[in-house]
């Protein structure tokens, strides 16, 4: 181990990079922690044994306040119930804080352990120093050090004065997985109660003296701007203490009550400059995506050559809608603006951005500004957006007083970002035992980032590297990418382009074993009977791992055991985010439409950090999955967004929720995604169901259009 | 403005409102009681759910006007330590996972448990379907449901 100091350590760490930051540093400004021991950024103990742990990913519910901090106190060797959290807002200290991409337990998992192993080594070497006894007589166990052959013991909290003097280590020992303590037990979520008690504080429940509330008018279509408004009515209201333009498309009106500016904005009279959109529709959005269609795209992977190959030729083609996150909690930030500052208070899984952006759009440095990021009610990606705390920025500086913008659901669901529309055009030539000798899948859709001005480099989205990889070991392989363009506003959405490439693949395969006359697990499964690397940009897929998956989906699934009359099967497998996923959806058809009654979902996600979790998060995304395959459709009619609120933009009910049984290969490699892969093969497998139910096969989402 | 009395969690309030305020942001916004959470504003989705003489209503689209002199039980009121049987039984199958519909999730089926102490699925189904849940926790719902009815074996499936 060779000591290294904090200040080379802190830069070393920001040099490399998003999301790998160790991030050594000097011990906390803050006057409360100076006695306290700091190794790290992420963890500080103190001397009354207080051990405090940092978590610089923001919580939506996919369990990060739990999953980080169990993987820091088991290197730690630290009592799990003497942990206390606490929330980084946005900062320089631990790279790119960005909740998205399934990617917070993958990207912190070696950062985390070493960070808990270092201040584990420095306590083994202050007790060692302490009691004047060899290191190696020393053991680290439940928040205390050890020295079994004078049966001592001294707290973390006893040993802090002492290791705080110590140098940091660099190169520690990392634990073995057959001797966790911590990571792999279903522990209880750190953030449970107080969402049950209702003492949680959700963005929207955040509250400062002298706030003022308020809602925006924006223009109801797409890019237009305000050309003038009357607020003469919205003043009448009762509260109502100012409206006023925000940007060039929206106007706020303020009130000291949530409602009295919701009623003030009902009454306010604006006059919209519409712009070029007002006459887009659903139908020439999806015109221009076929019109792309004709365009050569950009390789994403490619084995063998796929037109050469001669055979039965079978292609298909499918189609997928743009679809609205709708997290519960609807849009909010709350902004305090003081001239050469402005502090925020939001639901943000990028309070990075949040902070460049409102910099930007109110003229101060970023360092002026301070984001507390708070909890989320769902994210989805929605809040991958920095819109909300812009505007309350905005509106803060215009009213020189502290202000909390509120979307209302109608707000949410019609000035959001969508996922975008697509088209996947799906190509086989079968050889002699009707398998795919070569196959090609072309996705045309437009670019989330493109949209944004974010770098696409070599015309390849951002996004694709995660999201649209291959998933059979077939010798003439390729995935191609055609960018189109779309005036509707695009953003991330949990799974993104992975819920539509999964849902063509996998619902062609099918159709190919459909047409070979084969069983649809065999099909696949022979598809990945040779263990093949598949590299895909910085990911290898690996066949095996996917067999693995569908194995254990199609046995627990009883695939083999025949169905009750009127019970039908699908199944579909893909991979994302690292991650593998099959799935087995069971459905009966009732006055036409599927009833879903089990789903039995196969996760290799590597290794485990806490199985109640990755549950949540698996029947969760089926659930998600189920609700996108089934209704979620946003459409355009004269530039506007036609869905409102859940009456017409219907997520799932627990009527139609099935039962989903989770089960996780066994493994010992590093953590992959988890948040997201259950989403893409909800919808495949369910048409799957539906066709060998009905023989209808569904080749454009939703289902019940 | 109207000056209202309410009974908001066994204690007497005096609001000053408009009358045709929605019940949510009198609570939210005037007495500070956040646990009650605004989703849709429509009565579409439940996260807004509170008792009102002991039923469960849609506080957001209920003017607070129609609630003078009622009894109205909020989150914070379910039980005198947050920790009613259903609250426990939340815990114990780790139900939330963003958490923000959770309180109208309870408050909805604290009100099928008062006059339904053992439900079925079915009856479970059909007090809970106008509480949405985006993270898609309606099975351990259930679950929490059973088990605070005292039939911890839960559900069983049979639907």
């Amino acid at each position: 181990m060779s000591p290294i100091s904090r200040r080379e350590l802190l830069a070393g760490g920001i040099a490399a990079g998003a999301g790998l930051v160790i991030g050594f540093y000097l011990p906390h400004g803050n006057e409360s922690h100076q006695d306290s021991f700091s190794p790290n950024t992420y963890l500080r103990i103190s001397p009354d044994n207080r051990v405090t742990i940092v978590v610089a990913r923001s919580e939506m519910g996919q369990g990060v306040r739990t999953a980080l901090p169990m993987i820091l106190a088991e290197e730690l060797e630290a009592d799990w119930k003497q942990i206390e959290i606490e929330q980084a807002g946005a900062s320089t200290l631990y790279g790119d804080q960005t909740t998205g991409g399934s990617a917070s337990v993958r990207t912190t998992w070696d950062p985390m352990r070493k960070a808990g192993a270092a201040a584990r080594e420095m306590l083994i070497s202050a007790a060692a120093l302490t009691w004047n006894v060899p290191r190696s007589g020393c053991t680290a166990e439940s928040g205390c050090i050890k020295h079994a052959a004078s049966n001592r013991s001294l707290s973390y909290g006893e040993l802090v004065g002492k290791a705080a003097t110590l140098p940091i280590p660099t190169d520690v020992p990392l634990k073995q997985s057959k001797d966790y303590k911590i990571v792999g037990r279903r522990l209880a979520r750190v953030d449970s109660p107080g969402k049950v008690k209702g003492e949680a504080t959700f963005g929207i429940d955040f509250r400062m003296p002298g706030m003022k509330y308020a809602v925006l008018s924006r223009c109801p279509v797409i890019g237009g701007k305000v050309a003038s408004f009357d607020d003469k009515e919205s003043r009448r209201v009762a509260g109502v203490s100012y409206a006023g333009k925000i940007g060039d498309s929206a106007v706020a009106v303020v009130a000291d009550t949530v409602w009295g500016a919701m009623e003030g904005r009902r009454v306010l009279d604006v006059t919209w400059d519409e712009g070029p959109n007002k006459d887009l529709n659903t139908a020439a959005v999806m015109t221009s995506l076929k019109q792309a269609a004709s365009k050569t795209g950009v390789n994403l992977f490619a084995a063998g050559e796929p037109a050469k190959v001669a055979g039965r030729h079978i292609s298909a083609g499918y189609q997928l809608p743009f679809m609205a996150h709708a997290p519960m909690e609807p849009g909010n930030c709350t902004a305090d603006y003081r001239g050469s500052k402005c502090e925020l208070w939001a639901p943000t899984q990028v309070p990075q951005d949040c902070r460049d952006s409102v910099a930007q759009a109110i003229g101060l440095d970023p360092d002026q500004v301070k984001v507390n990021v708070t909890l989320m009610g769902g994210g989805f990606g929605r809040r991958l957006e920095h819109d909300y705390a812009v505007e309350a920025a905005q509106v803060s500086k215009a009213i020189n007083a502290p202000v909390k913008v509120i979307w209302t659901r109608e707000d949410d669901m019609r000035f959001s970002t969508y996922r975008p529309a697509s088209l996947h055009q799906l190509s086989a030539t079968l050889d002699a035992s009707r398998f795919p000798a070569g196959l090609t899948h072309r996705i045309i859709a437009p670019s989330i980032s493109g949209q944004k001005g974010q770098p696409v480099p070599n015309g390849v989205d951002p996004d694709l590297p995660d999201e649209a990889g291959p998933v059979y070991g077939i010798p003439n392989y390729s995935i191609e990418y055609v960018m189109a363009e779309t005036p509707v506003p695009l953003g991330w959405m949990r799974s993104v382009y992975a819920l539509q490439a999964a849902f063509a693949l996998e619902s062609f395969i099918d159709e190919l074993a459909i047409a070979a006359g084969k069983d649809p697990v065999q099909y696949r499964l022979h598809l990945l009977a040779k263990d093949q690397d598949l590299p895909y940009f910085t990911t290898t897929w690996k066949t095996s791992r996917m067999r693995g998956v569908l194995q254990l989906a199609a046995e627990k699934a009883g695939w083999d055991k025949p169905q009750p009359a009127g019970r039908y099967r699908g199944v579909a497998c893909f991979g994302c985010f690292s991650s593998y996923m099959a799935e087995v959806v069971e459905i009966t058809m009732e006055n036409d439409q599927p009833k879903v009654h089990r789903v039995v979902a196969a996760v290799d996600c590597g290794q485990v950090v806490n199985p109640s979790i990755l549950e949540q998060q698996i029947q969760g995304g089926v659930v998600y999955g189920l609700a996108n395959a089934l209704r979620a459709k946003i459409t355009i009619e004269k530039g506007r967004v036609v869905q409102g609120n859940f009456d017409d933009y219907s997520p799932l009910r627990m009527d139609e929720t099935p039962s989903v049984e989770v089960y996780a290969v066994p493994s010992q490699e590093a953590p992959t995604g988890i948040g997201e892969p259950s989403v893409p093969p909800v919808a495949p497998a369910l048409c799957n169901a539906i066709y060998a139910a009905t023989k209808r096969r569904i080749r454009a989402l939703p289902i019940l259009s | 403005m109207a000056d209202l009395t309410l009974r908001v969690n066994g204690s007497e309030r005096k609001v000053s409102v408009p009358p045709e305020t929605p019940l949510l942001w009198v609570l939210r916004d005037t007495l500070e009681l956040t646990g009650t959470k605004f989703g849709c504003g429509a009565g579409l989705c439940g996260a807004c759910t509170v008792h009102v003489d002991g039923n469960a209503i849609r506080s957001c689209t209920t003017p607070v006007s129609q609630v003078a002199g009622k009894s109205v039980t909020t989150i914070e009121g379910l039980s005198a330590n947050g920790m009613h049987v259903l609250q426990q039984a939340w815990l114990a199958e780790e139900v939330p996972q963003c958490g923000y519909c959770q309180t109208g999730q309870i408050m909805s089926a604290a009100s099928l448990l008062a006059k339904t102490p053992n439900p079925s699925d079915d009856q479970i189904t059909q007090a809970m379907n106008g509480n949405l849940c985006r993270c898609g926790t309606y099975e351990r719902i259930r679950k929490a449901i059973h088990r605070a009815a005292g039939n911890t074996a839960g559900s069983g499936g049979k639907r």
